[in-house]
């Protein structure tokens, strides 16, 4: 069992998505998981307000229910496969940058307090950044056609040139938020 | 009963983005500073390995299991919307420490305050329906 309860490796993780992404094809269907917030959006009734939500959502229930499962895999994970340990061990050099920008403790956890702890949550810069990054997240993933599933793994395994573009826009953001506006922001 | 093998490999996805601690907050940063090869490896040997699949799809030496051959729609191409919404997704990648698969995932970890995360991409893919007219593409 240790095998499965440390951390995994890369050389694992990298080719069990790759399966994922082959299984979800030998059923008929293509990996992508931001299209479920389209869907979302369908179900809440967004179709009333913008017809680019007047959809047939039942087409892709497939995709909530890999969600679900996805949902239901990371509690296995958590409270079945994982040792007492929730550290993560990453480069020293990156928890002493944290560190300088005001986030400490880098690494004990798997996510930071200063953004994700309750605390954080309830109050009004904490919950103004979950809320801004997830309205980035949602509206440029849509915009781009896709997210990290979808044009990272699945374009450009299929070598697409819209993926390369978007993986090459992933990059600039992300860049410029972890080098130039994180310092900002803490 | 036909969706519960998607159910299955939802919970190996979600098993997977856990324990590689893809959806660790820290892995993203940690990845954008250029700091360790673990996220660059599993990208990296993920899309190595579909590109497999891929040729094999294409040769037709892989069906679905309903034997159907098996075509992959391409996205939809254009340098604006690539580009443009590629960096605003960018943007929350690394403040939020989550694209979407992971946010999900999160959830099953008990992760409360996740959810204005994803409470906040499902208004973003909302405002991208609304003012999809006049965005450029």
């Amino acid at each position: 069992m240790e095998f499965i309860t440390q951390p995994w490796a890369w050389y694992i993780a990298g080719p069990v998505i790759a399966l994922v992404m082959f299984l979800l094809f030998y059923f008929g269907e293509r990996f992508g998981v931001s299209s479920n917030l389209e869907t979302l959006c369908s179900i809440g009734g967004a179709g009333k307000f913008v017809d680019y939500f007047k959809i047939d959502w039942k087409e892709n229930t497939w995709n909530l229910i890999f969600v679900l499962g996805a949902i239901a895999g990371g509690f296995i994970s958590t409270y079945w496969l994982s040792s007492s340990t929730e550290a993560v061990a990453i480069n020293p050099q990156t928890v002493q940058d944290l560190a300088d920008i005001g986030i400490l403790n880098a690494g004990t956890t798997y996510l930071p307090d200063e953004i994700f702890s309750i605390d954080t949550m309830l109050s009004l810069k904490g919950f103004l950044i979950l809320i801004i990054a997830g309205i980035m997240v949602g509206f440029g993933a849509r915009w781009a056609g896709g997210c990290t599933s979808g044009h990272a793994i699945v374009g450009l395994s299929n070598l697409e040139l819209p993926s390369l573009i978007s993986v090459i826009g992933f990059f600039i953001g992300g860049l410029v938020m972890t080098w130039f506006i994180l310092p900002l922001l803490f | 009963m036909k969706y519960i093998k998607f159910f299955l490999v939802g919970i190996l996805f979600g098993i997977v983005m856990s324990k590689a601690e893809i959806i660790s907050w820290y892995r993203i940063y940690e990845m954008f500073k250029f700091q360790s090869f673990h996220m660059y490896g599993i990208i990296g040997s993920a899309v190595l390995l579909g590109m497999i699949s891929m040729f094999l799809f294409k040769k037709k030496m892989v069906k679905t299991f309903e034997g159907n051959e098996i075509h992959i729609t391409p996205k939809k191409v254009g340098l604006y919307r690539n580009l443009l919404g590629g960096t605003l997704f960018g943007l929350g990648w690394a403040l939020a420490g989550a694209c979407p698969g992971p946010m999900f995932v999160l959830v099953g970890k008990g992760v409360v305050s996740i959810l204005v995360v994803i409470f906040g991409a499902t208004l973003g893919a909302f405002l991208y329906g609304l003012l999809k007219d006049k965005l450029p593409h």
